[in-house]
Formats: structure tokens, C-alpha cells, sequence
């Protein structure tokens, strides 16, 4: 066989390197299993600090290999700079949420080594959907996701509220992969193709007419599957039960994770595939984002488990984000990419906080449990303080610019109607963000939460804090890399 | 021109002070609360004296913006950090810049709780008031107007009264709900002009279509910080439930923002929008001046008098800009900066006798002036500043407005004039019950006259009152030819779009 059919393997080296790094942890695992629960805890701490070390090789090997449009394995896999952006994005936010949880799985006994694996191979999954090129290769990806997330949902087996959690978030999980298969099928079945070029073409047409109705219909399909996984308003319903009742490390990984790969998977095949049919998915798109900003706002309002309530803001930030898609321009998605690198510092701060909320080595979730937090954790209250405001939007933090340059490209395509609702949507929002806040420094201290904040939350806490008061100062760089990369992907 | 960055050094002075109270004041709660004092107070006045410079190396020849520093912020955009002062802002700047230090002084004794932390939001507070008023682009310009809410959420919450939490909310939303609505219209004026340089913006015609709805938007905006009737009812709560220092900055600067940002944004750059819609501005300040000065009478809160005493005179304020004429405008400037200095002054009055008493009853007084013959001088001085007589700072101001209102429209002068007369009538009112009468109150008898620090505090208050209303010029000479220049870029845009020019000069 002549060499130039091998195909080049160095375009997907970061997911062949985890892949084979993730299938030696789960070896190693197995073979260290022994006899007393004390090995356990120690397997499970050993496969977690590898997990976190292979994450980060990962990124850079993605990062060194970046550069120009490359597709593999016959265009069924494709990188580029949007997908070693995202890709970034996602294996921090795996890594960081890998490095906050050891300590609780141990306190709570569920220090098992398959933690880390499953969350390392949930991210190589999500780093497949990035890269897809064709509705195969997307669904695939997307399965490896959400098969290792349903798992983890139920980790702490013999809680009911988290099984509960696992079940829900799988029937539901699979209706929405079934609907997102329908709207394949009938793609391929109106198109007479899977990849993405050849659907471009084909539903560009000769400029004659518009697309068959057959095809509309699939991307519905699509987009609704699609609104299942970024869970948008009206396929929310799961988040808050699932973000509820699985274990607070694991909330705290779906609320950016997934959320991040599912956002860049959405815009890879809406602006992919699909990018001049922008006229019949905008009012789709505008849609869901109204709603779930709205939706996010006022459900919020009345929550007092701070895990439901994040949940809620989540649903609340998907729909700015799709502010930015729904605009269908490069300044768009440029605004979505700077939001969800904002969105991932905001979040993994917010939630090191969530995880530092135990009394007595019991977690506690009221927000009331809060209470007098800015007497007695002082550098905590802050913040915890600083990233509600950022969360609000209000400036100088990182939030507001992550809602400019939202609201910017939104401007530009003439969405006013939609602007003015996510402008007013973050007024409502900001009312419970300011609640919390309320509850930490105007009321009197309730019983004082566990102290010493462990070292890594804590440095988690400063990094991420950092980052959310002096991106505003210098948002250079990733106003840069955002940039090159809704370039990239403009340019499929 | 000087080298050093003036305007960034101000803006940023107080920030590095507050990251010094952070870092360095530690120890024992006592000490920590020391520390804090003493390095707020130097902080801030250094930042006064820092100050100092922009008004001897002023040119009042030009309308220029001077002091000007451009650096590239997200060149991508072609957004800049850009600041400068004109003879409207650099009046702000300074008044903010001598109040900050007072507030610090007069929260010396009051605030005893988490001392620390208070000091460090004032001096962020600091910070984004001054940015707010040297900022020349669009988006600078935001984050310090918006900005300011943190610390004023955060000082009313924390070191507010019983019912802080709602005013706290209150404020926060009220605001919130405004500048948003304002940052879709910049995000409009910014593609219309392809520029968020202020500066640029000023002398761009914008699309006579689009200009109504960029005006109200900004006028959502700037109505709720002014505040005018009817989205005032913020302004009352937050006075009532604020520490004093909190109220006197918020009287003192915050609601300047609002006037300032008319005369910035709504004149020169909306011009066919302001002429249509000042009849509205018109009617809705009489209504705050008539109204708010009759609700002011009925009062049993001296706080809460006064707040709906600046309602009316920002009513005058309002009224004054969009005469569009010299006097009007330059009256409404005239008007917030005597108002800045003695509505400050007055919420000062009432922190006096708060920290006594602790109570801010009306009723609870009477006859202060046999235990407080310097109070009561120091009082009686400023109410009638705020009553407007000649020889105070506050009549300059009423005096010009009423003259510019009366070019363009008898009756709203007219009606405008009811107002003095409302506030005074108010005002003598409240001097009466507080100040004569019997002194009978058991708590009262024994109550202190002024101290040192409280005389250190109202003495440049007092010379500023009286220069201003001596010897005016030396402020107008400032803002004269700036205001000249807003004027002549409102007509020259009027021409353009062919609308006819409304004002007489």
C-alpha cells in the first residue's frame, strides 16, 4: 500500500493521545485495585491527578498542532482555530472541575478511580462533536458525551436524588439524541449526504428556489436536539432536577463542560452546513434565546437551592449566548466564543464557592445558608461577591463584556427586539445575583460554614476572580483568538 | 498640556489607595480601623491635591477637551481609553474630588462597623466618579456610570438604616434598569457612526429617524439618575436608609450624572430629538419643582425632606439644559454645582445632630439653637443656599435658569419661580421646628455644639457658598466657552437637518 493512502494522524493527535492515555488510566485503575478501602482512595487520587495531567498535555498538543484547516479520515473529522479554541475551553473547565472534586468524593466516599475517567472520556467526546465534519462523526461524538454524563450523574449510587438525576437526565438525554438523529436522517434522506460541504451545496441549490421542506424539517429536528444538549428553553425542563440532585462536583462540571462543547457543536453545524439557510433557523434561534434569557430571569427569582438556581442562570446565559449565533456573523460568533470563556471563569469560581458550602463535613445548598458569609469568610464573600456581579453583567467585571460584545453583533444585524429583551432580561437576573449578595453581607451570620477554604478551591477561587476583574483591563489576547477562530469557522 | 497622565492618575489614585487599605491595614480590629481611617482620608487627599493642577493649568480660552490621554483598548473595535476634560466636566471633577475627602471625614465617628471595608468601596466609589466625568469614549464612559452601583449597593446595604435593603435594591435596579436600555442605544450610535469616540460622536449628525429613540433611551437613563418626576421615588429611600457620607455623595455627585449626561450625550449629539422633545423635559420638571417641593412640606423625616428638596431643584437643573440657550445651560451647570456643595452641606446638617441623637425625626427637635449656637448658624447658612438667597451660591444658579427659561416660554419660567418660593417655604419650615422654639426634649439638653472635626468639614464648605455666590465668575469663566461651543454644534446640526432653530440667544 502506497504511504499516501495512511491517512495523517497528526490533525486528531489530541484525541488519539487522550484516547490512548484515558484506555492506560483505566488499566492502571483496574490492576491497582486492592484489598483495603485506604488503596481505593489512593487509586482513585492517583487516577485523578493523571486525568488532570493527560487533560492538560492534551491542550497543548492541541495547541501546538493548531493552525490552518485540516480534515481527516475522509473529511469525516476536521480542526481548525474554532475547534482548538473550544477544545481549550472544554479541557480546562474538565480539568479544573476534576482537580475541585477529589476532596469531596473522598469525604463522601465516592473516591473511585473510574471519576476521572469518565470525565476525561465525557471531554474526549465533546472534543469529537468540536471537531465534526459530518452527521456521523457529530453523533458519535455527541454519544461518547452523554453516555459518560448520564454515569455520572448517578455516581453516588446509593443516593436517590442523584440516580434519580442519572435517569432523568438519560430518558430525556436519549429522546433528544433521537430527535437529532430524525433530523440526520431526514437531512441525508432530502440531501443524499452526511457531510457538512456536500450539505452546503446541496442546500444552496441553484439558487432558484429555497430548500425543500424535507430539509427544514430536519434542521427543526436538529436545532431542537441541539436545544436539548446547550439545554434552552422549551428543552430545559431537565436542568435544574439533574444540576439539583447530582453531586456538587459534577453539577459544577455540567454547567460548563457540556454546555461549552454543546454551544461550539451548535454553531459548527448551524453556521457549517446550514450557514445560508441563515434566514429560516434566525427566528428559530431567536426563539429559543428569548425564552430562555426570560425564562433563566424570572424562574430564578424564587429558587433557594443554590444548585437550582445556578441552574436556571445557566439556562439564562445559553440564551445570550445564542444572541450571538442568531446574528449568524463572524462578530456573532466571535461575541459567543469571548462569552463562553468568560461564562467558564465565572462558573468555575461560582461553583468553588458552592463547594466550600458545608457545615460539619455536610453540604449544604440553601442560599440562606450564606447567611453573615461576608463576616466570617471574608476573602470568600468577596469572591463569591465578585462573580454574582460579573454574572449580573455590571461593569468593570468580565460579565459585562462578555454581554457587550454579545449585544454588539446583535445590534449590527438589526435584532433590536432581541436586544432590548436580553438587556431587560439582565435586569430581572440581576436580581437574584444581588440577592445572594444581600444574603452574605446584610444579614446576620447563621451558623459559620467549615473553615479552612481547601487549597485548590482556593486557588481556583483566585485565578478565576483574577481573571474576571482584569479581563476588563486587557481583553486583548482573547478578543484576538476569538476572533481568529469565528474566522476559522466561517471559513468551511 | 502636561506629561504626567493627570486625569488617569486621579481616576486610579484612590483605587491604589484602596488596594493599600486592603493589603497593609491588618492587626487588631481597632488598629485596622485606624489604618483605614487615616489612609482613606490621605488618599483621598492626595487625590485633591492631585486635583489641584486642572484648574490653575485650565485654558478657558478653548472648548477643546484638555488633559487628553488616548491609549488603544480593544484596537480591534477601535475602542480606546480615551479621557479629557471641557470646561462642563472639569467642574464635576473637582467637586468630586472635594467632597470624597469630607464624606470621610464626616463617617470618621458614624461608621464603627467594618471600617475597613468601608473605606475601600469609598474609595472605589471615588474612582468611578471621576472616570465617569473625564471618559470620552462611548464604552469607558459606561463602565463608569455603571460601575458606581457596586460601591453604592454595597455602602447603603451594609451600612444603611433599618429599611437598607430595599433602598439598596431600590437604587440598584432603578439605575440598572435605565443605563442598559442606554447601552443598546450606544451599541446603535456606535454602528451608525462606525466610531465610540465621544468626541467624533459630538460633531456626527446621526439619522433625524433614529435620534428620538436613541434620546429616549439615554433619557431612561439619565431621568432615573437626575432623578425626575416620576421615576424619583428611588432617590427618597436610598437618602433615608444611606449613611450620612453615603447620602452627601449621592446628593453631591451621583445625581449629576444625570444633568451631566444630558449636556454630554442628549444636546450635542440628538439635537433634532432634544428640540422635539424638551416641551416634555419642560413639563416634567415643573411637575418635580411644584410637586416635589409640596411633598418636601409635608415631611416628618429631615432626610427625606431634603431628598425631595433636590428632586425640585434638579428640576431646575433639567428645565435649564434644554432651554438650549446660554443662560439656561450655563444656569443648569451653575445649579448642580452649588446643589453638589449644599444639599452635601445639608445632609451633613442632618449627620450632625443623626450622630447625637439618633433620630432623624423632625419632631424630636426644637430649640437647638440654646445648646448649638454654631450649628444653628452653620444650618441657617445653608438652608438659605438652598433657599436660593442672593449671596449664595444657590441663587447664581436659579437666577440664570429662570432667566433662560423665560426666552423660551413664559409660563414654565413662571412656574419655575413657584418653586423658590415653595422652597422656601419649606426649608424656614424645617429650620423653625429643628432650631427655635422651647428646648424641652429630655435628649437634647445636654447636646454638643460643633466639633473640630465637624467645623473642619463645613468650613470649605461655607467659603465655596459664598465664593459662588459672590464672585461667580470665576466658575462660569470655566464652562463659558464650552457651553458656547455645545450651543453653536446644537444650531449647526439643527441647520443641517433643516429644523428651525427653537432658541433665541
Amino acid at each position: 500500500m502506497p504511504m499516501a493512502q495512511v491517512p495523517s494522524l497528526i490533525p486528531a493527535a489530541p484525541e488519539l493521545f487522550m484516547a490512548v492515555m484515558i484506555m492506560a488510566m483505566l488499566m492502571f485503575g483496574v490492576f491497582q485495585k486492592s484489598a483495603s478501602a485506604g488503596d481505593e482512595v489512593r487509586t482513585a487520587r492517583y487516577v485523578s491527578h493523571l486525568s488532570v495531567a493527560v487533560l492538560a498535555l492534551t491542550v497543548l498538543i492541541a495547541v501546538a498542532f493548531s493552525g490552518g484547516r485540516v480534515l481527516v479520515f475522509n473529511e469525516l473529522f476536521v480542526t481548525d482555530d474554532f475547534a482548538v479554541f473550544t477544545k481549550v475551553l472544554v479541557l480546562l473547565a474538565s480539568a479544573v472541575t476534576i482537580l475541585m472534586a477529589q476532596s469531596f468524593l473522598e469525604r463522601h466516599k465516592m473516591a473511585r478511580f473510574e471519576y476521572p475517567i469518565l470525565i476525561a472520556f465525557a471531554s474526549l467526546g465533546m472534543m469529537m462533536m468540536i471537531s465534526a465534519n459530518n452527521l456521523m462523526s457529530l453523533y458519535l461524538g455527541l454519544e461518547l458525551q452523554s453516555l459518560s454524563l448520564y454515569v455520572i450523574a448517578s455516581f453516588q449510587r446509593d443516593d436517590s436524588r442523584s440516580t434519580e438525576a442519572g435517569l432523568k437526565y438519560f430518558v430525556l438525554g436519549a429522546l433528544a439524541s433521537g430527535m437529532l438523529l430524525y433530523g440526520s436522517s431526514l437531512i441525508y434522506g432530502f440531501t443524499g449526504t452526511t457531510d457538512f460541504a456536500a450539505i452546503t451545496a446541496a442546500v444552496a441549490g441553484d439558487g432558484t428556489h429555497g430548500p425543500g421542506l424535507g430539509v427544514i424539517f430536519g434542521i427543526v429536528f436538529i436545532l431542537a436536539g441541539l436545544a436539548f444538549k446547550v439545554s434552552a428553553v422549551p428543552f430545559h425542563m431537565w436542568t435544574p432536577d439533574v444540576y439539583e440532585g447530582a453531586p456538587t462536583p459534577v453539577t459544577a462540571f455540567f454547567a460548563i463542560a457540556p454546555k461549552i462543547a454543546a454551544l461550539a457543536l451548535f454553531m459548527r453545524v448551524m453556521v457549517g452546513p446550514f450557514g445560508g439557510l441563515l434566514a429560516e433557523w434566525q427566528q428559530i434561534v431567536i426563539f429559543i434565546s428569548m425564552a430562555s434569557m426570560l425564562l433563566g430571569a424570572f424562574a430564578a427569582l424564587n429558587q433557594t437551592n443554590i444548585k437550582r438556581l445556578m441552574a436556571y442562570s445557566s439556562i439564562g446565559h445559553v440564551g445570550y449566548a445564542l444572541i450571538g449565533i442568531a446574528a449568524g456573523s463572524k462578530a456573532g460568533i466571535q461575541g459567543v466564543l469571548i462569552y463562553l470563556t468568560i461564562y467558564l471563569a465565572m462558573n468555575l469560581g461560582t461553583f468553588a464557592c458552592i463547594l466550600c458550602m458545608r457545615r460539619g463535613d455536610q453540604m449544604v445548598e440553601q442560599i440562606s445558608d450564606l447567611a453573615g458569609l461576608g463576616k466570617t469568610h471574608k476573602m470568600l464573600a468577596l469572591a463569591l461577591t465578585i462573580f454574582m456581579f460579573s454574572m449580573a453583567g455590571i461593569p468593570p467585571l468580565a460579565g459585562f463584556i462578555g454581554k457587550l460584545y454579545i449585544f454588539m453583533p446583535a445590534i449590527d444585524a438589526g435584532l433590536y427586539s432581541l436586544a432590548v429583551v436580553g438587556v431587560l432580561a439582565s435586569v430581572v437576573s440581576a436580581v437574584y445575583y444581588l440577592r445572594i449578595i444581600k444574603i452574605m453581607y446584610f444579614d446576620d451570620v447563621a451558623d459559620s460554614l467549615d473553615r479552612p477554604v481547601e487549597k485548590t478551591i482556593g486557588w481556583v477561587l483566585t485565578l478565576s476572580g483574577l481573571f474576571v476583574v482584569i479581563m476588563t483591563f486587557y481583553p486583548g489576547p482573547i478578543l484576538d483568538s476569538a476572533k481568529l477562530a469565528a474566522a476559522a469557522l466561517f471559513a468551511g | 498640556m502636561s506629561e504626567i497622565p493627570l486625569l488617569s492618575l486621579l481616576t486610579f489614585l484612590p483605587l491604589i489607595g484602596a488596594g493599600m487599605i486592603l493589603v497593609l491595614a491588618r492587626g487588631s480590629d481597632a488598629d485596622v480601623a485606624r489604618n483605614s481611617r487615616w489612609g482613606a482620608l490621605w488618599t483621598s487627599g492626595a487625590t485633591f491635591l492631585v486635583s489641584l493642577p486642572l484648574w490653575f493649568k485650565f485654558d478657558i480660552t478653548t472648548a477643546n477637551f484638555q488633559f487628553v490621554e488616548k491609549i488603544e483598548w480593544m484596537p480591534q473595535f477601535g475602542i480606546s481609553y480615551h479621557m479629557g476634560v471641557d470646561g462642563i466636566s472639569l467642574l464635576f471633577v473637582l467637586l468630586t474630588t472635594l467632597l470624597t475627602p469630607l464624606c470621610i471625614l464626616a463617617s470618621w465617628e458614624a461608621i464603627k462597623d467594618r471600617v475597613k471595608e468601608y473605606m475601600i468601596s469609598f474609595l472605589i466609589l471615588e474612582t468611578f466618579m471621576i472616570g465617569m466625568f473625564c471618559a470620552l469614549d462611548l464604552f469607558v464612559f459606561y463602565i463608569f456610570f455603571e460601575a458606581v452601583l457596586i460601591p453604592m449597593f454595597i455602602i447603603i446595604g451594609v451600612w444603611g438604616g433599618p429599611r437598607r435593603v430595599y433602598a439598596a435594591f431600590k437604587l440598584f435596579l432603578y439605575t440598572l434598569l435605565g443605563s442598559v436600555l442606554m447601552l443598546v442605544a450606544m451599541l446603535a450610535m456606535y454602528f451608525d457612526a462606525g466610531t465610540s469616540n465621544m468626541v467624533e460622536l459630538m460633531s456626527h449628525n446621526f439619522p433625524v429617524s433614529l435620534q428620538p429613540w436613541l434620546w429616549l433611551a439615554f433619557f431612561a437613563s439619565f431621568a432615573v439618575k437626575v432623578p425626575m418626576w416620576p421615576v424619583h421615588t428611588w432617590l427618597p429611600d436610598a437618602h433615608v436608609e444611606a449613611p450620612t457620607a453615603g447620602s452627601v455623595i449621592l446628593a453631591g455627585v451621583l445625581l449629576k450624572f444625570g444633568g451631566y449626561g444630558f449636556l454630554r450625550f442628549s444636546l450635542p449629539m440628538f439635537p433634532d430629538a432634544s428640540v422635539m422633545f424638551a416641551s416634555l423635559i419642560f413639563t416634567l420638571s415643573i411637575i418635580a419643582v411644584i410637586y416635589t417641593s409640596l411633598v418636601a412640606l409635608a415631611q416628618t423625616d429631615m432626610k427625606k425632606l431634603i431628598a425631595y428638596s433636590s428632586v425640585a431643584h434638579m428640576g431646575f437643573v433639567t428645565a435649564g439644559t434644554f432651554t438650549l440657550n446660554i443662560h439656561g445651560i450655563e444656569g443648569a451647570i451653575y445649579q448642580m454645582l452649588s446643589h453638589g456643595i449644599v444639599s452635601a452641606a445639608l445632609f451633613l446638617i442632618v449627620g450632625v445632630v443623626y450622630d447625637r441623637i439618633h433620630s432623624r425625626e423632625i419632631s424630636d427637635y426644637g430649640g437647638l439653637v440654646k445648646r448649638m449656637p454654631a450649628y444653628s448658624l452653620v444650618f441657617m447658612l445653608f438652608m438659605l443656599a438652598s433657599v436660593g438667597l442672593p449671596g449664595t451660591g444657590g441663587f447664581v444658579g436659579e437666577v440664570l435658569v429662570l432667566v433662560g427659561l423665560f426666552q423660551v416660554n413664559t409660563w414654565v419660567a413662571a412656574f419655575a419661580a413657584t418653586g423658590v418660593i415653595l422652597g422656601a417655604a419649606y426649608m424656614l419650615y424645617l429650620y423653625r421646628r429643628i432650631i427655635f422654639g422651647q428646648l424641652t426634649k429630655e435628649g437634647l439638653m445636654k447636646i454638643k455644639d460643633l466639633s473640630a472635626r465637624e467645623w473642619a468639614i463645613f468650613a470649605p464648605l461655607i467659603v465655596l457658598t459664598l465664593w459662588m455666590g459672590i464672585y461667580p465668575s470665576s466658575f462660569l469663566d470655566f464652562m463659558h466657552v464650552s457651553v458656547e461651543n455645545l450651543i453653536k454644534q446644537v444650531e449647526t446640526a439643527l441647520v443641517v437637518s433643516g429644523q428651525a432653530v427653537l432658541a433665541g440667544r
